[in-house]
């Protein structure tokens, strides 16, 4: 989980300031979002942790902060090795 | 540059290639005249595989990497951009289909996407939206378990012809995107004519008035018709424009190659004119460097590397550019025979325009473009700064007396 919130910054710090965000803090809410960047997000997440986002994962809170998107991540790995 | 193509994709575009040169070649000048793509040659071109060649096998598709994809676009663009723009907005629905839709939605419309049975338009702008996509004004309303839409597309690619479309329609205050068929009660379908270029790309705009879908016919979810759905498909389209002005650039190209060997002014060819070689040298550089930017946004795309959404607008710009100016000198090298409908580059022209505009205007290109030159300004400075740092940490460890650690 660690590991993926430290790739998850390194990411984000591509596009803004990510190291002063804290694990909890609402990237949406901070106006850091724009919907190309949301997309980008996606595939990233998609690429990165080699797992399929589904149209049942789209919800702001998967992704509107890094723990969120790490959980996300988890909930998703654990769900294919459990399959 | 070796691209990795196997022989089977070799094979896809080779036949393509043949079509177009042939067959669609045949067709482009009286569909631009007409202003309307025959039936029977599009019914040829899904003989070819040119319809849903993005889908998987399992689907009925081609299951082609996104480099073959843009081939296979090029080639078509080269003849008839009109054809390639149906084909475009067709994969798009389908892409975004295979994406966001729903098992059932897939298993109902996918295979018949991929073999060109029913075909597929995105009906996206409205009267008054445009490049601001967000903010269509087109409502979907929830009643009863179904939806109920009202508003107004317009420049719809393949609205006259399109038996299923993807409309994005705001709902709860919402961008969110649906599927409704043609045949639904309260769609009515507009022809647009008479527009600049793509003539034969069967335009038209196409009404909404108190038509019901039912629910099921919601694809993805609501509130992300346009992150998820509407840019899924703008991605493919945008990849498939700047490929198609790269076939565009090909065929200006081509057609100033022959007739400036051809035609004799001040006693010789006017290949031998210092000036017209000038024109070719831009248009050759050019062409080839767009081709390349499209290269290498196939190859982000295979990879699944997310800078491919970036990556694509550079692309899409630099290639309508070149398009655009290619298609320019290729008339002012033909003089009044370029003016003329007898010469295809007129129609060029006319088509290269249009690419400037569609799927993101040069304006919101350059608004991408710049913006990531900034962010990656801003990371390479962060990453100089680190390691800056790391040498000086490492410089001062080596200060250090051996054996005192």
């Amino acid at each position: 989980m660690d590991d993926s919130k430290i790739k998850i910054r390194a990411f984000l710090s591509r596009f803004f300031q990510a190291a002063a965000v804290a694990e909890n803090d609402d990237i949406f809410a901070l106006g850091f979002i724009n919907s190309l960047f949301a997309l980008q997000l996606v595939a990233w997440v998609e690429k990165e942790f080699e797992i399929q986002i589904e149209d049942e994962d789209l919800e702001i809170e998967n992704f509107n902060t890094i723990e969120a998107i790490a959980n996300l991540v988890a909930r998703k790995n654990g769900r294919a090795q459990g399959a | 540059m070796e691209f990795g193509l196997t022989q089977e994709h070799q094979n896809v575009i080779a036949g393509v290639r043949r079509f177009a040169s042939t067959e669609l070649a045949h067709e482009a000048e009286r569909a631009d005249r007409e202003e309307r793509f025959s039936p029977e040659t599009l019914r040829r071109m899904a003989q070819q595989g040119c319809l849903g060649s993005i889908l998987p096998r399992e689907w009925g598709g081609k299951g082609i990497d996104f480099i073959t994809y843009g081939l296979l676009h090029e080639e078509i663009g080269r003849v008839c951009s009109s054809a390639r723009s149906i084909v475009t907005v067709h994969d798009m629905v389908a892409l975004a289909i295979l994406k966001w839709g729903s098992e059932r939605q897939r298993k109902r419309l996918l295979p018949q996407l991929a073999v060109g049975e029913i075909m597929g338009a995105f009906a996206l702008s409205e009267p008054r939206v445009g490049s601001d996509a967000k903010s269509v004004e087109m409502t979907a309303e929830r009643s009863n378990g179904a939806y109920i839409l009202n508003g107004t597309k317009k420049w719809i690619t393949s609205g006259q012809i399109a038996d299923i479309f993807l409309v994005l329609a705001c709902c709860q205050d919402k961008p969110t995107a649906f599927l409704v068929e043609r045949d639904r009660p309260g769609v009515s379908v507009e022809p647009i004519s008479r527009l600049l270029g793509m003539r034969a790309s069967m335009v038209a705009q196409v009404d909404f008035r108190q038509c019901e879908i039912p629910s099921e016919n919601l694809l993805g979810r609501e509130g992300f018709g346009f992150i998820s759905v509407a840019l899924t498909a703008l991605g493919l389209g945008r990849y498939s424009v700047a490929w198609g002005c790269v076939g565009i650039a090909q065929s200006c190209l081509d057609a100033c190659v022959q007739y400036t060997s051809q035609r004799r002014q001040f006693g010789s060819f006017l290949k031998e004119h210092q000036l017209i070689q000038a024109m070719i040298a831009e248009m050759a550089t050019n062409l080839k460097a767009a081709r390349l930017l499209c290269y290498q946004v196939g190859r982000l795309k295979d990879e699944g590397d997310p800078r491919e959404i970036t990556e694509t607008f550079v692309a899409k710009y630099f290639a309508s550019r070149t398009a655009m100016r290619a298609a320019g000198d290729a008339v002012q090298i033909h003089g009044a025979n370029g003016c003329a409908s007898e010469y295809p580059v007129q129609r060029y022209l006319r088509d290269a325009k249009v690419m400037e505009i569609i799927e993101g205007s040069h304006q919101l290109s350059q608004l991408v473009i710049a913006k990531s030159a900034f962010q990656e300004y801003e990371q390479s400075r962060e990453t100089a700064g680190a390691t800056s740092s790391a040498e000086a940490s490492l410089t001062d460890s080596d200060r250090k007396p051996e054996g005192c650690g």
